[in-house]
């Protein structure tokens, strides 16, 4: 590194931040961060052309690629979407899960990686326990890396789809992304931020084509350092004051024992946070609700709220199919992935 | 064993007050003569080092490093750590007892100092405060120190306890040893891997709150504050924190023998050097906010700071390859602290040589009471660094004579390249 002079409040230089090399494969995607507002624009313009074409057509796209998806975690949503995406472009998929024997041994993450790679595995998509686990597959076997979910880190796929969601919602008609395509939009995301990748990757990604993330819940599960964590994002612990102010609703599932471990009553969660009809409908009627699943109704959100009118919780799968075609397809032939 | 004469250099002695051109002679390991260039008069037979327009200096002294013998020779020995020692210009260093087995006996103590290690320069072991550092019992003080323990701590698994760790202070009170602790109240950092912040948020780690190290220091001075009549001396470890920092300075306003080191890592780096999971940025206490940064350089200008120390901690290779969160904590230190600490105190942020080097070597020695080292007045012991204080180099990990490489230095810039270091009269680290 050449310390190049950044200097501080006291006016004297000091060595400036490290430059990341990071990704190393213009194909992969380790955190939404990866790509331009521009990048993003191409992945859902994409989703949707992919979406539309023929089947048959589709098939040839990645006819025979190898993908490897890596799943260190279990993940019944997630690992059926990325392999139905990846076979409906017509590449083989191979799963190895945290139940098969070589992640059961203890062996690295890096020599699982290098023993895909030498497999023929093309691309590998990963779902790991540890934050930052994509970026050390990535950096090890230099192969196009998709973090699908990382820790308590991100989850860039899923950020994607959810701003599929809301742009069908908010911006019908509209396919791409530019920096002001949200302005005035303000997306809310309640619950357990703390442990939250999808909070994470939507809170870096929202603010970038114009929204702004307006962050709720209890200081266990939201600490205020939150919302400094980037530009666009405030804290507003009152929840009724935030649904008001909201064009886009995401709940995230609450884990009780979570709960449980930073002695937050269940009962008193509910009164305060629990997403009901009524209260949707006296603060956010016009409102589009978002949860990345599972849900756990009656915990989070009603029963009636996940199933009502407002609710795009099932658009959000179907989405998801369609960003993550986008999304492999840029893996494996992307020139330079439209990377930031 | 032989004579040796260093000619031709600047002798930077702050503890002599000494900085001007004079010759040095070094006989059976000590310093035998000092005179004006060309005027020495014991020189025959002698061998010569020619420190033309160079810098002669005190070998410096790092008091904590880990050398990780016994029984973890696969990410460092004694005879490695301190062939990386000698090549970073250090002919002391005092060694952490967190070997496998703790070092918390006499024998380990020895064994430690024993010729057969191979080592390059003097170590000097620190033991372990309780036995294996498990907080419950304590050492043998007196039969320690005998041994050659400089100092006790439970280094990485700090004293939680009030009741121990005041017995702890008044029992090496007692025979004169300096306790040291990693302030760290684990209760507040389980599972934690970085600073606790806007990066560890942002990044989802786990983060260590600097309360967890300032609560601790703030203890641990009250109970110093105590014990007063006994005279203990408290030594903080890698001090990061501008709290623990205020801790210390008010500590020794109010008189207490409080002392502390930093690290190069702590007043160089902070948290945005972890940047996307670097495992070579990891380590405990971790870097911290710019804020604790600049108020480590604060207090290495205003003095509150008695020594740079580098916690030097190797690890193969394998084991920083791996998840952040699960990546053992450490870097290594001996070979970039000097190029660091000229390049960044000195060049950049102005502090005289003589003071940077007296933080390397002078304050140091004094602080664990190494006698006849620290200083090259006549009859101390013959440990020099020679080195050329203009000399612009880029350190290379892979050129380490550490058997480690888990450096955030790597490819850095360094100022003051090591020519020569001379442990007790024998040339240890000779360079081009
Ligand atoms: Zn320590």
């Amino acid at each position: 590194m050449k310390p190049a002079i950044v200097t501080t409040r006291r006016q004297r230089s000091t060595p400036p931040a490290p430059v990341s090399s990071f990704p190393y494969h213009p194909g992969s995607l380790l955190s939404v961060l990866d790509l331009t507002v521009d990048g993003v624009s191409q992945l859902l313009i994409r989703a949707t052309e992919l979406e539309n074409e023929d089947p048959i057509g589709r098939d040839h796209i990645l006819a025979k690629r190898r993908i490897a998806l890596l799943f260190y975690e279990s993940s019944t949503r997630t690992r059926t979407s990325f392999e139905l995406a990846c076979k409906a472009l017509g590449a083989d998929t191979t799963l190895v899960s945290s139940l098969s024997s070589s992640i059961e041994k203890g062996e690295s993450v890096k020599d699982t990686g290098l023993t895909l790679r030498a497999l023929g595995a093309e691309a590998i998509i990963l779902r790991h326990n540890s934050s930052g686990a994509a970026w050390l597959l990535e950096e090890s076997t230099r192969l196009p890396v998709i973090n699908a979910g990382d820790g308590m880190h991100e989850h860039p796929t899923q950020a994607l789809l959810d701003l599929r969601t809301i742009l069908t919602h908010l911006r019908p008609g509209l396919v791409g992304v530019a920096p002001d395509t949200l302005a005035g939009v303000t997306v809310m995301i309640t619950g357990d931020i703390l442990h939250s990748r999808v909070a994470r990757s939507n809170m870096q990604l929202l603010p970038r084509v114009g929204a702004r993330v307006l962050l709720c819940g209890p200081k266990e599960l939201l600490p205020e350092q939150a919302a400094r964590s980037g530009p666009g994002i405030e804290i507003e612990r009152d929840f009724d004051a935030a649904l008001a102010q909201s064009q886009a609703v995401m709940m995230l599932r609450i884990q009780a024992e979570r709960l449980a471990g930073l002695q937050l009553d269940l009962d008193e969660y509910k009164a305060n946070y629990q997403l009901t009809g009524q209260r949707l409908a006296a603060h956010a009627p016009a409102a589009v609700v978002l949860h990345p699943g599972p849900i756990i109704r009656g915990m989070e959100i009603t029963a009636g709220v996940a199933d009502g009118v407002q609710s795009a919780i099932l658009e959000q799968v179907t989405n998801g199919l369609a960003i993550r075609m986008a999304v492999m397809e840029r893996a494996l032939t992307a020139e330079n992935g439209g990377r930031a | 064993m032989t004579t040796l004469a260093i000619c031709g250099g600047r002798l930077v002695d702050p503890a002599a007050g000494v900085d001007a051109a004079k010759d040095i002679l070094l006989k059976d390991g000590r310093v035998a003569e000092i005179a004006g260039p060309g005027k020495l008069k014991n020189m025959e037979g002698a061998e010569v080092l020619d420190a033309t327009g160079l810098v002669v200096a005190p070998g410096l002294i790092d008091i904590h490093v880990h050398l990780r013998e016994p029984g973890q020779a696969y990410k460092e020995t004694i005879a490695t750590g301190t062939a990386a020692a000698a090549a970073g210009g250090f002919t002391s260093v005092a060694a952490m007892p967190n070997t496998t087995p703790v070092n918390d006996s006499p024998e380990i103590t020895r064994w430690m100092q024993a010729p057969e290690r191979g080592a390059s320069v003097r170590v000097f072991p620190i033991a372990a405060a309780t036995r294996g550092s498990k907080g419950e019992t304590i050492n043998d003080y007196a039969a320690l120190k005998s041994a050659g323990a400089v100092a006790v701590t439970d280094d990485g698994r700090p004293i939680l306890k009030d009741g121990m760790m005041r017995e702890t202070l008044a029992a090496a009170a007692r025979v004169g040893l300096t306790v040291i602790q990693h302030a760290e109240d684990t209760r507040m950092t389980q599972g934690a891997s970085m600073n606790l912040g806007p990066v560890s948020f942002k990044l989802g780690l786990r983060g260590m709150p600097p309360e967890a190290e300032s609560s601790m220091v703030e203890r641990d001075i009250r109970l110093v504050a105590e014990l007063r009549e006994s005279h203990p001396h408290l030594h903080v470890a890698h001090t990061s924190t501008a709290a623990a920092l205020a801790a210390v300075r008010q500590a020794r306003r109010n008189g207490l023998r409080v002392t502390c080191e930093v690290a190069p890592h702590h007043f160089l780096l902070t948290e945005e050097h972890v940047g996307l999971y670097n495992t070579h940025a990891k380590m405990n206490p971790p870097l911290r906010s710019a804020a604790d940064r600049d108020s480590m350089i604060e207090g290495i200008l205003d003095g509150v700071v008695d020594a740079i120390a580098t916690d030097h901690a190797p690890h193969a290779m394998h084991e920083k390859e791996i998840e952040f969160e699960l990546a053992p904590n450490g870097i290594t230190g001996l070979e970039t602290a000097l190029g660091l600490c000229l390049r960044w105190l000195h060049s950049e942020w102005k502090i005289p040589l003589g003071r940077v080097l007296s933080l390397l070597s002078a304050q140091p020695a004094a602080l664990l009471g190494l006698k006849g080292r620290g200083t090259l007045a006549v009859g101390s012991f013959g440990d020099v660094v020679v080195f050329d204080r203009t000399a612009e180099w880029i350190y290379r990990a892979t050129e380490s004579k550490s058997k480690a490489k888990n450096t955030p230095f790597d490819g850095w810039e360094m100022l003051g390249k090591v020519r020569w270091t001379v442990s007790e009269g024998r040339v240890v680290h000779a360079s081009a």
